[in-house]
């Protein structure tokens, strides 16, 4: 199944995988909280008396207990770990504490438990986490959930393993090295009888949790590194898998909120004769919308179905103080301040070396450029979308596709002014999110309408909300200087990021005199190894009232773009091949060498290209993963065509190699859309944007033929869901420069039309 | 609010709804059938196809009076995981969703198109998916796997649509 054309420890890459066919799961998707169709079959009962209750009393250290039971029969589900519950009639339920929103961690916890648990996939239930802290931190975010979890998971399966094997030795009365787990099994070597984990776990609830258990090597992985097909693709190909859009609580009403299309507007006065008019409208609330750091004020309509309230909602009339947002809540403004703060070369540094300004004054040529990045929209094809039923027992539950389900237990108590345990969240499927669901303001508008309206309420954002509201990722400017000797040496090298800062936005916590702490990524000495004499790596801040956010792989996706092409601009002057330049720079870091010399091959990038044809090469670490794309393209009249892109991606060990492949195609997707279409821009205070016609995405005719090669060694995990961004734009800039001679440095710029 | 019948995945409903709702909005929150999608509301996004009579639609902007009387095809009327239709074969062989929102509008697109083209080229594919957008980027693999379902189901029935 798994082809290996070369597998070295030196750093061999692994060919296309195929998808093991064989192992697709027949078991259905159970999201139900606590399995209770499961307990229910597995025992033949009807659901009728049934008893589900937590009784502390049962089980053993820091286990809990899940007592079902009716008329004498009874399952006993045993927690063993957080994230491993058996129950005593042979179900395995792993807990995903990730929020899936396309990125697979609904396949990729479970494997990571199982795998040292010794369960076939199709042997579990797999359910999501609600946000409490048993599971630690749950948020999806970061590219993080295989390098955070990949040591702690395989000790929660190893714990549970090592449990059930204690527990059938002490049954047999045998030792515990005659017995080994096999498919949810425990065996006696010597006999050959065995145990269902079902059949042990009461005992193996009695036991201690055993810590810093030895995890397999990676030459033993059975489930991890394999392309086992995901559990959940059935149910997303029959329209059977249940989104945050999907979600329906009984007696709930609809709410479509209007909002200052200056977004900080306050509302003077409204007029909800002609909304209360329309058929299905209930209540015109006025409503606000909570933001990490201010609130906003909004108007809702609130109806029993959805279209009723959208309709409701056009028929408002609203007076907004939109103070002097018209003028000063522009992108041009805020570009026009980025190139005012890029004269002042006073930025704080992430890291520094020798002397940028003297080697400037000797350099043989001396170049200066500023690249711009613009606002974006993540517009997941799932607007934001939120239940909350805020209830009269003081308690609150939310049914939201939120990033992180204990971010939202500790912002909705926040805003209640209730204890944690008193909010429950329920986290679907999320329709794709890219850093714009872990911002919860429309968790909180929900919970503001449902406590005003005392029933169930769903807010649904259109998709003109979306793409008009924000949060955005920010615009940013790259001030690049660098120098060049008279023997065709890079030696100096110096990239100032400009722009807001999240941390200072959303969270008031901007480090005065640093550069922001977040920014630093894929650029600081760190990530971007480059061995300049003198460097200097370096962030100013500029403020804005936009609301911006996080976007799939965040600052990386606008500070490579000046990088990686200005890296291109200076091995150009040097007189060198751009892919040989950065192997040179790179010659004290063996990943990046290996990665690029990889592409190289992978690429041909040294063969000579026909007439008309460019190639461009870049290359950037973010998120704990090395990747560089080269990417081909033609020329076509004024413009250029795509041709392909050759992708080396070095994340160390992974789960899932066809994953690691899909996340990548995904992520060059977006890292096109982000270069050529159409930004968010700011006029007069508005978005000009409103929807998909003018905040167009890629489509599939402009997807071009992708190839993704990845790098075997057994590094530790390094994060999969952003890191193949970064490089998109440069390395795509950079082979429009190598076709038609125009250097890009301001971003989108149209394919079709290159001057 | 008025009467209307529908023929939803070959059953008859009977709804009284508001004429000019979109037919998404019906489908999803008076018939209960979540699988068509929400995604723009401006037939830009192709979340929302539906068939109607047999031809691809954008329920978001399809007035639930003007289907009346039309047999309307949703996701869950092309197959079930009993009995996947070849398409959504193809795409579980395929690994083709990632967080999957977008998918049940491109499969509706995608069996449209293979009852009119059984074996269609890259142009093809191009251009009958081109109102499909997928903002986690599933593109290469959709066209992958239209292609494999139309080799697959050479003369097998693909063109059934159920
Ligand atoms: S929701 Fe209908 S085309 Fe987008
Ligand atoms: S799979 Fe997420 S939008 Fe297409």
């Amino acid at each position: 199944m798994a082809l290996h054309k070369e597998n070295n420890p030196e750093g061999g890459t692994l060919e296309s995988q195929p998808l093991d066919r064989q192992a697709l799961p027949r078991q259905p998707l159970d999201r139900q909280p606590l399995d209770r169709r499961h307990f229910m079959k597995a025992m033949g009962l009807t659901g009728v008396g049934l008893v589900l209750g937590f009784s502390a009393q049962a089980g053993g250290r820091g286990t809990s207990v899940v007592n079902v039971g009716q008329e004498g029969t009874a399952v006993l589900s045993f927690e063993l770990h957080p994230f491993v519950v058996i129950d005593n009639a042979g179900g395995i339920t792993i807990i995903n504490h990730r929020p899936d929103m396309g990125q697979a961690t609904w396949q990729a916890v479970p494997m990571m438990v199982a795998e040292e648990l010794e369960v076939s996939l199709d042997q579990i239930q797999i359910r999501q986490s609600d946000g409490l802290r048993k599971y630690g931190a749950q948020l999806s975010g970061g590219s993080s959930t295989v390098r955070t979890g990949w040591t702690r998971l395989r000790q929660a399966g190893a714990a549970a393993r090592e449990m059930f094997t204690q527990a059938a030795a002490d049954r047999w009365k045998v030792s515990k090295a005659d017995c080994y787990a096999q498919e949810g099994k425990i065996f006696h070597k010597p006999t050959g009888k065995s145990f269902t984990y079902g059949e042990l776990v009461e005992d193996a609830a009695r036991l201690e949790v055993p810590k810093d258990l030895p995890l397999k090597a990676k030459k033993d992985f059975k489930l991890l590194g394999k392309a086992l097909p995901r559990p959940e693709v059935p149910a997303k190909v029959t329209g059977r898998a249940e989104f945050g859009m999907d979600v329906e609580v009984p007696g709930m009403l609809y709410a479509s909120i209007e909002r200052s299309p200056m977004i900080h507007g306050k509302v003077l006065s409204f007029d909800d004769a002609n909304a209360k008019k329309v058929p299905g409208v209930k209540q015109v609330l006025k409503a606000e919308r909570p933001l990490p750091y201010k609130t906003c004020e909004s108007v809702a309509v609130l109806a029993d179905n959805y279209w009723a309230a959208t309709q409701g909602r056009k028929a408002l009339k609203i007076e907004w103080n939109n103070a002097n947002y018209a003028t000063d809540l522009t992108t041009d403004r805020y570009f026009a301040q980025l190139r005012e703060a890029a004269k002042v070369p006073d930025a704080p540094a992430y890291s520094q070396a020798g002397d940028v300004k003297a080697a400037l004054g000797t350099a043989a040529k001396k170049l200066e450029a500023q690249y711009e990045t613009p606002f974006l929209a993540h517009a997941p094809m799932e607007p934001e979308v939120a239940v909350a039923h805020v209830k009269d027992d003081g308690t609150c539950e939310i049914w939201a596709p939120v990033q992180g389900p204990d971010g939202a237990i500790e912002q909705v108590a926040k805003y209640l002014g209730i204890a944690p345990e008193k909010v429950k969240v329920n986290v679907p499927f999320l329709g794709g999110a890219f850093g714009r669901k872990a911002y919860l303001d429309f968790v909180l508008e929900a919970v503001y309408l449902s406590k005003q309206a005392k029933v169930p309420v769903k807010v649904i954002w259109t998709r003109e909300d979306d793409i008009q509201q924000g949060p955005f990722r920010p615009g940013m400017l790259s001030a690049m200087r660098g120098g060049v000797d008279a023997q065709g040496t890079i030696t100096a090298f110096e990239h100032t990021l400009i722009g807001e800062s999240i941390m200072g936005q959303v969270y008031g916590a901007f480090p005065a005199g640093k550069p922001d702490p977040w920014a630093g990524e894929g650029i600081s000495h760190e990530e971007s190894p480059y061995a300049f004499a003198n460097a200097k790596v370096g962030f100013k801040r500029v403020t804005t009232d936009i609301p911006i956010v996080w976007w799939r792989s965040v600052y990386p996706s606008n500070s490579s773009f000046g990088h990686e092409s200005f890296v291109d601009e200076l091995a150009h002057a040097a007189g060198k091949d751009p892919l040989d330049a950065r192997l040179e720079l790179l010659k004290d870091a063996p990943r990046f060498q290996n990665v690029l010399k990889t592409l190289a091959e992978k690429a041909s990038w040294y063969q000579p290209l026909p007439e008309g044809m460019g190639k461009g090469v870049a290359i950037a670490k973010s998120f704990g993963s090395v990747c560089a794309h080269a990417v081909f393209v033609k020329k076509d009249g004024v413009g250029v065509k795509i041709d392909r892109v050759v992708t080396v991606l070095d994340c160390g060990m992974y789960v899932n190699p066809d994953n690691v492949r899909a996340q990548t195609e995904g992520n060059i997707a977006m890292g096109i859309s982000a270069a050529i279409k159409p930004a968010i821009t700011f006029a007069g205070g508005k978005a000009q944007q409103s929807n998909f016609h003018q905040y167009q995405i890629l489509r599939i005719d402009e997807m071009p033929k992708v190839e993704i090669h990845l790098v075997e060694n057994e590094e530790a995990p390094g994060g999969v869901g952003e890191p193949g961004l970064p490089p998109v734009a440069p390395a795509l800039c950079n082979a429009i420069f190598s076709a038609t001679g125009t250097r890009i440095r301001k971003l989108p710029f149209d394919l079709k039309k290159l001057s | 609010m008025a009467a209307i019948s529908l023929t939803i995945n070959g059953q008859l409903q009977r709804l009284d709804v508001d004429p000019r709702t979109p037919l998404l909005w019906v489908l999803r929150d008076q018939v209960g059938l979540k699988g068509t999608k929400f995604g723009c509301g401006i037939s830009q996004c192709g979340a929302c196809t539906v068939h109607i009579d047999g031809k691809p639609a954008r329920s978001c902007s399809y007035p639930v009076q003007a289907a009346a009387d039309k047999q309307i095809t949703t996701i869950e009327g092309i197959g079930t995981e009993e009995k996947l239709h070849p398409v959504q074969r193809a795409w579980i062989e395929e690994q083709v969703p990632q967080c999957g929102y977008c998918q049940s509008g491109q499969i509706m697109t995608a069996v449209a198109l293979l009852k009119d083209k059984p074996a269609p080229t890259d142009e093809d594919i191009d251009l009958a998916m081109r109102g499909n957008l997928c903002r986690c980027g599933t593109y290469q693999r959709v066209r992958k796997a239209i292609h494999s379902a139309a080799a697959n189901s050479k003369g097998d029935g693909i063109t059934q649509g159920k």
